[in-house]
């Protein structure tokens, strides 16, 4: 048992965890990495990296590639596998993951000190089907996807930024792009509303909710209902959702508090409410949201680990 | 990793015997970048699981006529057949569980 004890347990290996690894190694800790998909976090999918200092064009991949091994060349263990629990052990925390057997040792870490750092993940539409139907029509990502659908009719669900950008980007590929959100009005930038409403192939469907996914074994349409509770249903082949992002926190909801939106609730000195575990990136409650912020919540909850230690 | 086409995919997956993984990827996709490690290390482990690449760019039929619409999209094909399909970046672990289904 006594190699599975662990200094520090990051758990996430995007910008925020790998940092906070690197800090941690580099103050000669003993430092574990848990990650349940793959290293890199939601940077992957940007193709360019335009406002990152001193790397400019730098793509997520090769710059999370090379963040992954910075972290491991200096000491950090990586391991692929994902936290379902985290538990007071007294003077440890005990961090359970998906291998975890009954009376076994696999999949069990005890950690001196824990960093959250598990990122966002996009908020779904909770309609029926919608998971099974995901990568059969339905995307999360425009800029992604988008070229599957050339000359076909799409959808594009919410009315922040994320939906007007992917609208405006569908507008050039699609067919037809329709952009559906539940206001009469948007929270994204009024230009590129302006921009959407000089295309031709835009057609906006405002004060309507999405009510059901048309289709079973891929999306063949997307039925709305307006605030006259009017139904209507959209032919599309390509829906695309873009109604925000939610913390991946659910699993620490009763270790650390909450806010009410899911964020871990910590200052910028990274603590939560629990002495021992701290929080970096996307999932504290924070302003922006942003790579170098990522970044340097990690430097910061990885300095406060190590004065913990102290 | 053998390079799926049009041309030889009848031959290297629909008619070959037992389990091939077929993975769907484009050069500009991050995701698909992550993964690719990720699936030769599974190739070698796994020596009984032929692995195919196939670039959606340059293979659009075979990835509409198999209603891909997301990358990266791994399906696993068994005797010609599909048996299991994941998308999005995926953890060794989840990969391998793939052959349990």
């Amino acid at each position: 048992m006594q190699d599975k004890i662990y200094d520090v347990i990051v758990i996430g290996a995007g910008m925020a965890g790998l940092t906070a690894a690197i800090y941690a190694v580099r103050a000669n800790k003993k430092v574990l990495v848990l990650e349940g998909k793959t290293h890199g976090g939601q940077i992957i999918t940007t193709f360019h990296i335009a406002n990152y200092p001193g790397l400019p064009k730098v793509s997520g991949v090769d710059l999370m590639n090379s963040v992954y091994n910075q972290a491991k060349e200096l000491g950090a263990e990586i391991e692929y596998a994902e936290v379902m629990k985290v538990k007071d052990e007294g003077e440890f925390e005990s961090v359970i993951t998906e291998d975890f057997e009954d009376g076994s040792d696999e999949g069990k870490y005890l950690a001196r000190t824990v960093i959250i750092a598990t990122g966002s993940s996009e908020r779904k539409l909770e309609l029926e089907n919608e998971e099974k139907l995901t990568g059969r029509g339905i995307s999360y990502c425009a800029t992604c996807d988008g070229g599957f659908y050339k000359d076909k009719p799409v959808a594009v669900v919410g009315g922040g930024n994320t939906a007007l950008y992917d609208a405006l980007y569908l507008a050039d590929v699609a067919s037809k792009v329709y952009i559906v959100h539940r206001r009469n009005e948007f929270r994204g930038n009024a230009f590129l509303v302006d921009k959407l409403k000089t295309k031709e192939n835009v057609e906006f469907v405002l004060e309507s909710v999405t009510t059901k996914l048309i289709g079973e074994k891929k999306i063949e349409g997307l039925e709305v209902e307006n605030l006259s509770h009017e139904k209507r249903t959209l032919t599309v082949d390509g829906i695309f959702v873009a109604v925000g992002r939610v913390p991946a926190t659910e699993i620490f909801k009763d270790l650390v508090e909450l806010d009410e939106g899911g964020y871990v609730k910590a200052g910028e000195d990274c603590h939560t409410s629990r002495e021992g575990v701290f929080v970096a990136g996307d999932c504290r409650v924070k302003s922006l949201r942003q790579l170098v912020t990522a970044s340097s919540d990690g430097a910061v909850a990885a300095t406060e680990a190590v004065h913990y230690l102290k | 990793m053998i390079e799926g086409t049009s041309d030889n995919f009848e031959n290297e997956v629909l008619k070959a015997e037992g389990l091939v993984l077929v993975d769907f990827n484009a050069d500009w996709c991050g995701p698909c970048q992550m993964m690719k490690p990720v699936v030769e290390a599974f190739g070698e482990e796994h020596k009984d699981v032929k692995v195919v690449s196939v670039n959606i760019d340059d293979e659009e039929e075979l990835s509409d006529s198999y209603e891909v619409s997301t990358i990266p999209c791994l399906v696993l094909f068994k005797d010609g057949k599909e048996v299991a399909r994941e998308i999005g970046v995926i953890s060794p672990k989840k990969l391998a569980k793939m052959l349990e289904k």
